[in-house]
């Protein structure tokens, strides 16, 4: 019984890995020619590391297909170094610790040669160690709280100074906002955003009593008394905004609650970090209409490569509705990135592609070049888009250019003096001032 | 004569006159920019063109539409296009509607403010007035005082007054006893935006502003502190409301039977599903009732999750009778199981539920402002309380379980067929779990994570009010709804959360059998 249920690295399809276990050993008994035999027809695997189940399903689920068809794409195109990829997918469940078993068994047992998966913030550190400790290679898609640099990690999603500190910027010239409601789900990537715009705000001359900051639980759905306090606090003559990290579910009772109490747009905007095409898909956006988010993505975005993408994708999901979002551009920049540096190491082998990707450039979907940097992080344009009633976004404003993307916050005290960089410093967290790598 | 002969020059030159202004705006609304769309739709609305109504209208719905090649602009009318200026028909090709930002959508309602002070709808009108409160424009004073020497409806013309008030206090040179008598008004308002255009007289130089000002923020606040206090209590009664609901059907299967159900949630997720597939089938086949779907709905939810509920427990659970531990497991494995299922049939994503309009939006209870979804849902909840208080104590079906739950080999004895009674009374249970989904599909994700957000506090409602005992249900909903809403703005979400689950266990401790404990020899044994 226990057997049955366990979840553990064994073997969910045994039949599967025990032949692959057998071919192995026999491979390392025949010694090293027919090794060399072997692997001419061997492929290169790729690992997805995405929730097919449980919570976070919603959101990942669909990069796990975004990641199928890329690496269908490339197999069209020949595959990688004449080898075609085959794609190993596993599904950690919304479960963190099972995501470091799941990366574990990926790494040392499928052997894969790179890894595309995560979401939350937490999935990311509890498979740290694991890629340390296997010096393997993990693209994350997701916008996250920055405040991390990795050797083993490249980040393809929006450090804060990519998405929270321009879609300030842009309320405070644009929308010439005084008042800040900074709402947020109670965990690690809403806390330190908000740490960073607090400090961001208070540095412009935000007055402390003209910022609010709050947090409710996971899965929150009752919203009545907050929406009804950040009405209260909009009417104090002065312009107001909520800036939201409200994650996941939480959002579609927010805004029924705040298209309820008759909160608009044009009075009290909200800018959200992790509202989408994808989430707006589950309500009735018309009341929403003119409520803000930041992305480096929207599908409403008119490029020749975005319209190729998007068609590509109701193709390969065979549903002419499917919508496309942000982290599916990150996985999109990241797997076409790593290609170029598998090709340009001429190898797979982890160590080698780590130090051929910085430097990589990689068009991205709405007509800029996006370019990994030292710090494991990447280039991205900035843009602010306004819902529409059909659930995509209208782009209102973008950066002039590309930001390279920050691992170290200049708001926040701890952070601000220090320097990631994998190709001089060969750290990630060094400090500028006591001239000393942090470590791990 | 001479009289007549200028009122003759006057209305030739008048649309002379007024067209030059136009043609800048008109140009204007054809351009790219925002800021030039922004500024086109205030000169529009200050030139006295007679289709500037029917055009920034049109603009506010996206139907107006743009040639880029000449800037020409069109209205899309039905199926058939006008042209914006002239209002006549016409045809074109290559149009682009209009686009609009959040501050055109601010230009919008200014201007539509000042175009709708005439209107003939006295609904219009103070929408128009609440438009010209918000903006404060100083510049249209004159037009208030017209429409104010006009105005017949009482509820419009004490718009038009704080209107006009908020405007004198915005502005800088008002003589002082206008600027008392202002304030007086705007204290009479009594909302948050009263307070927030009092506040801000705090610096005024004259002192006497200042005194009365001080004086209106201090009855306003305690207006307010009343009228706060009062809203949490109906939030709490409407949280409460939604945790009823979600309880109730647990209350049947673990509080009447006794059985652990920890697939609760999943007849909930189920009802909201079902809520989504009839309301599609109505929407596809029968648009004429879509305003019904929701209704047709919880009789199918109650349905498809009845008999879900049945099928558990002919399959599974009636096997494991007097094995708590082993119910909990396999009703959470069955959990699992339908969560999967429904993830690989419907896709992970939320799907979309809409409200019908009688439960869209709010209205104004003495300053309470109440949603009508919410409110829909507290009636819907304490009827399907009562409906099923009305089946247990009033039909036969009713003794028959309460026979069951209380002897189960006296009822044998009796002629009572105890499978299927307990069949059809987890049946029962599931099926008003079911009909919680129709209701709870207006406030929360349809999603196949649904279920799981109420399963605790379905649990712990049920514990803390008694086990098997309706009543204590609605009780224990109901504090805790209150409770919580009553402590969140002062501890926020989480800590208030977590006060709550601190003082449900220290009660257990005291009364471990919840609030309404059940007595006499069923408990004993």
């Amino acid at each position: 019984m226990s057997r049955a249920l366990s979840t553990g690295p064994e073997h969910p399809s045994p039949v599967g890995r025990w032949t692959r276990a057998a071919a192995l050993a026999g491979s390392l008994a025949l010694g090293l020619a027919s090794a060399s035999a072997a692997r001419a027809q061997e492929t290169i695997k790729v690992g997805i590391l995405h929730s097919l189940s449980g919570t976070m399903a919603i959101s990942e689920t669909t990069l796990k297909d975004a990641m199928l068809m890329l690496i269908a794409e490339q197999n069209r195109k020949g595959g990688v170094l004449g080898k075609k990829l085959e794609p190993v997918v596993v599904d950690p469940a919304s479960n963190w610790p099972l995501f470091a078993e799941k990366a574990r068994e990926l790494i040392a047992k499928d052997k894969v040669s790179a890894v595309f998966g995560c979401w939350t913030s937490v999935s990311r550190k509890s498979v740290l160690p694991v890629f340390r400790e296997l010096d393997s290679i993990l693209f994350y898609p997701v916008q996250y709280e920055g405040e991390e640099s990795e050797r083993n990690v490249f980040y393809t999603g929006a450090a804060p100074n990519q998405q929270a500190i321009p879609a300030v910027d842009y309320l405070m010239s644009e929308e010439k906002v005084e008042r800040w409601v900074l709402e947020g789900t109670d965990y690690v990537y809403p806390r330190t955003t908000n740490k960073i715009l607090e400090a961001y705000l208070k540095a412009k001359g935000v007055a402390p009593a003209d910022i609010s900051i709050n947090y409710t639980p996971f899965g929150q759905s009752d919203w009545q008394t907050r929406v009804a306090a950040i009405k209260a606090f909009g009417t104090a003559g002065r312009k107001t905004a909520v800036v939201s990290t409200i994650n996941g579910d939480a959002n579609v009772p927010f805004y029924k609650e705040l298209a309820n109490q008759g909160v608009k747009a044009t009075d009290i905007p909200v800018v959200a970090f992790s509202v989408g095409e994808e989430e707006l898909a589950g309500i009735d956006t018309k009341p929403l209409l003119g409520h803000l988010a930041a992305w480096n993505y929207f599908e409403s975005i008119d490029t020749p490569e975005n319209k190729a993408f998007i068609e590509q994708w109701r193709a390969f999901t065979r549903n002419a509705k499917r919508v496309t979002n942000d982290p599916m551009e990150a996985h999109y920049i990241g797997f076409n990135m790593w290609v170029k540096a598998v090709e340009k190491a001429g190898t797979t082998e982890p160590d080698k592609v780590i130090a051929a990707l910085p430097g990589i450039e990689q068009k991205n979907l709405t007509g800029g070049t996006a370019k990994m940097l030292p710090n494991h992080h990447v280039t991205k344009p900035v843009f602010i888009g306004e819902i529409k009633d059909d659930g995509q976004f209208d782009v209102v404003w973008k950066t002039d250019g590309l930001i390279p993307g920050e691992a170290w916050s200049k708001q926040l005290d701890g952070s601000k003096d220090l320097e990631a960089d994998w190709v001089t410093l060969n750290c990630g967290n060094y400090n500028t001032k006591t001239k000393k790598c942090g470590g791990a | 004569m001479i009289r007549l002969l200028t009122l003759l020059l006057c209305l030739l030159a008048g649309p002379a006159l007024a067209q030059a202004p136009g043609d800048a705006a008109y140009a204007r609304l054809a351009s790219d920019s925002y800021a030039e769309i922004e500024a086109g739709i205030v000169g529009l609305g200050a030139s006295g063109d007679p289709r500037a109504g029917a055009v920034i209208g049109a603009l506010a719905d996206g139907r107006l539409l743009s040639r880029p090649a000449d800037r020409a602009l069109f209205i899309r009318d039905g199926s058939g296009l006008v042209e914006a200026r002239t209002g006549a028909p016409a045809s074109a090709e290559g149009l682009k509607p209009v686009r609009a930002n959040n501050k055109v959508r601010r230009a919008i309602e200014a201007a539509m403010g000042g175009l709708n002070l005439t209107s003939p709808d006295p609904g219009k009108r103070r929408e128009a007035a609440d438009a010209m409160f918000k903006a404060r424009d100083a510049g249209a004073l004159p037009a208030l005082d017209a429409a104010l020497a006009k105005e017949a409806d009482a509820s419009v013309r004490r718009a038009l007054t704080e209107a006009r008030a908020a405007v004198i206090l915005a502005r800088p040179g008002a003589a002082e006893p206008e600027r008392l008598a202002a304030i007086q008004t705007i204290a009479g308002r009594g909302d948050g935006d009263a307070l927030g255009l009092l506040r801000a007289l705090s610096a005024d130089p004259s002192e006497a502003v200042r005194a009365a000002a001080d004086r209106g923020v201090r009855t306003v606040e305690t207006r307010l502190a009343l009228i706060g206090a009062a809203q949490n209590v109906w939030y709490g009664i409407s949280l409460g409301s939604v945790l009823l609901l979600a309880a109730i059907g647990l209350a049947i299967t673990f509080g009447v039977m006794g059985i652990i159900n920890m697939a609760h949630g999943e007849m909930v997720m189920l009802g909201a599903y079902t809520t989504f597939l009839v309301q599609g089938a109505i929407r596809a086949h029968a648009p004429a009732l879509s305003e019904w779907s929701l209704a047709a709905s919880i009789p199918a939810a109650f349905l498809v999750a009845g008999a879900v509920g049945v099928l558990i427990e002919r399959s599974v659970i009636r096997h494991l009778y007097g094995r708590p531990l082993e119910t909990l497991l396999a009703t959470f494995g069955i959990s699992l199981v339908l969560q999967q299922g429904v993830r690989s049939i419907f896709g992970p994503t939320n799907r979309e539920v809409s409200a019908p309009a009688f439960m869209t939006g709010a209205f104004d209870l003495f300053g309470l402002s109440i949603t009508w979804g919410r409110l829909w849902i507290v009636v819907f909840s304490f009827g399907v309380f009562l409906g099923l208080l009305f089946v247990l104590r009033r039909t036969s079906f009713g003794l028959k379980t309460r026979a069951v739950t209380q002897n189960r080999r006296m009822a044998a004895a009796m002629g009572i067929r105890t499978p299927l009674v307990d069949a059809l009374t987890f049946g029962l249970g599931s099926g008003i779990a079911g009909i919680a989904g129709v209701a709870l599909s207006q406030i929360d994700n349809v999603s196949p994570n649904l279920g799981q957000g109420y399963i605790i506090d379905s649990f712990l409602v049920v514990v803390f009010g008694g086990v098997g005992n309706l009543w204590g249900t609605l009780v224990a909903a109901l504090t805790l709804g209150v409770a919580n809403k009553l402590f969140e703005p002062y501890l926020g979400a989480v800590l208030a959360k977590i006060a709550l689950l601190v003082f449900i266990i220290l009660f257990i401790q005291k009364r471990p059998r919840g609030l309404f404990a059940l007595k006499g020899r069923a408990v004993e044994s």
